[in-house]
């Protein structure tokens, strides 16, 4: 589904420093395959999702999606950050919808599968609300629904449960998997969560900051559906020390 | 009971206080025996501005289509110069250091000249009311422009939507409470330009009746102009809240929903 060859990238600063975001990576993602990038602040996750979305070109390397290079945005793609940047004048109905009216769809054809992705992710009855009037875990829930409205192949999720509360962050997780269960997608999902990121995770990319690497690729051997109970399972408790291990070894190396 | 003590902090007790001002400076007025035409009493501003009625309507009028002129003006010339600024670098390299220095002259320095330019008329007011109004509608359009999470942009870059649809659907109204900020200053500002305008050079309107009835000690007629003034301040001001309410309901505490 993704193949990422070589793929680097390098901001030039304001004050006309380099800032070297993402070192050579070379990543290739299933189609339908839930992979998680688990590492530091400043590891370059954010960037390989933004250059996967074809929002920033990469320095050097080339990105594939489906056989096509990604040269600029292209529509089979749902985004879901950490805040749920709705639009606060719209209803809970109206900001699913904007996905597809933003990409010139009409907005009235899709006003039944919106409600059922409302009623999916447990919002229904709240169709005419402001977003205001919403918990974070509900903005949030809005945010997926809009992400999975024009019903995308490709989702990337950037620390979409980051800025919840540790109780509704589980939740959500676990909502997250039964929705993918439902409706299979290829999902990046970057997180700075190790329990979350093995979870979720049919794979974990560990990346290590300053340059951003892909230090190790683990892939999770953890049966489905999960449930929170694999935590005290040893086999997660191995990943978790394994990958612990990649992040802070990585930061012993530098001072 | 917390509606009586609401009623009593919100209006009750402003109301007592403006009327005890009031009294005190009646009783003043009579007590140290001020000259009318220093300090008229309130009841004489009263007397004689009731008598000034029908006069007023046509001062009040004039002042009142001079100043919405100006507000008008100061919208829209405002909230595309902020769009400019915001889109387009070079544009607010150019622009920027201009609307700097326009806010910068007082206005009421630049008044006369403008006048001797214009000529006489509402339309010179309006340039004023507008060179006093448009700067916080500039700077405040500006922000809100620039206060969309980049997130948004970005998820608008995503599927592929152009600038103009970003701008008209996301951008835009993310600005409205900006811009509402902006256009309460400003439409205050504006009765401020209004009369500053017409005290450089007019026959008409409440600045004009300030000026010439305190040359002809007429004290009591310019204190009514000037509670015409601050009145028609006032519900300017909240015709454009009113407006703000209609326009950006998500902003009301009791909004529908």
């Amino acid at each position: 589904m993704i193949r990422l060859d070589g793929v680097a990238k390098t901001y030039r600063t304001r004050t006309g420093d380099l800032v070297h975001a993402l070192a050579e990576t070379t990543l290739t993602v299933g189609e339908n395959e839930f992979v998680t990038l688990v590492g530091p602040s400043g590891c370059g996750k954010s960037t390989l999702l933004k250059l996967v979305a074809g929002l920033v070109p990469p320095t050097s390397g080339r990105i594939q999606v489906r056989e096509q290079v990604v040269r600029e945005p292209f529509p089979d793609v749902g985004f879901v950050f950490q805040q749920p940047v709705l639009l606060p004048w719209r209803s809970v109905l109206d900001n699913v919808l904007f996905s597809v009216e933003m990409l010139g769809l009409d907005p009235r054809q899709y006003r039944k599968p919106a409600g059922d992705l409302l009623e999916l992710t447990g919002l229904a009855g709240f169709e005419t609300k402001y977003p205001r009037e919403l918990s974070g875990g509900m903005q949030q829930r809005v945010a997926i629904c809009r992400a999975l409205l024009p019903d995308p192949s490709l989702l990337l999720m950037d620390e979409p449960f980051g800025a919840l509360d540790a109780l509704t962050r589980e939740e959500m997780s676990l909502e997250l998997l039964r929705i993918w269960e439902e409706r299979r997608k290829t999902i990046l999902f970057v997180t700075h969560s190790i329990p979350e990121a093995i979870l979720l995770a049919d794979r974990v990319v560990v990346m290590t900051p300053r340059p951003g690497r892909v230090a190790r690729m683990i892939t999770v051997d953890l049966p489905r559906p999960r449930t929170m109970a694999l935590e005290f399972d040893p086999r997660f408790k191995a990943h978790s020390d394994e990958v612990r291990g990649l992040i802070f070894s990585g930061r012993k190396e530098r001072p | 009971m917390r509606t009586v003590r609401r009623l009593l902090g919100e209006t009750l007790i402003p109301a007592a206080t403006l009327l005890a001002a009031l009294v005190a400076w009646e009783v003043a007025t009579l007590a140290f025996r001020i000259p009318r035409f220093i300090m008229p009493a309130p009841s004489a501003i009263l007397v004689e501005g009731w008598e000034w009625r029908y006069r007023f309507i046509g001062h009040t009028w004039v002042t009142l289509y001079e100043t919405l002129g100006g507000f008008a003006l100061s919208m829209v010339g405002g909230v595309p110069l902020a769009v400019l600024i915001v889109y387009s670098p070079a544009l607010r390299a150019a622009i920027y250091p201009l609307v700097i220095l326009a806010q910068s002259v007082p206005k009421i320095a630049i008044a006369p000249v403008l006048l001797l330019v214009l000529g006489y008329g509402e339309m010179p007011k309006m340039v004023v009311a507008f060179l006093v109004a448009f700067f916080p509608v500039v700077v405040d359009t500006a922000t809100g422009l620039a206060a969309t999470p980049p997130e948004l942009l970005d998820l608008s870059r995503s599927y592929r939507a152009s600038a103009f649809k970003t701008f008209l659907k996301v951008r835009l109204p993310m600005a409205l409470p900006f811009i509402f900020a902006g256009a309460k200053v400003a439409i205050t500002l504006s009765v401020i330009g209004a009369v500053v305008g017409e005290f450089v050079g007019s026959d008409r309107g409440l600045g004009y009746v300030i000026l010439s009835s305190t040359s002809y000690w007429k004290t009591e007629v310019a204190f009514s102009a000037m509670i015409l003034l601050s009145l028609m301040a006032i519900v300017l001001f909240a015709a454009v809240s009113l407006v703000e309410r209609f326009v950006c309901p998500w902003l009301n505490p009791q909004g529908e929903g």
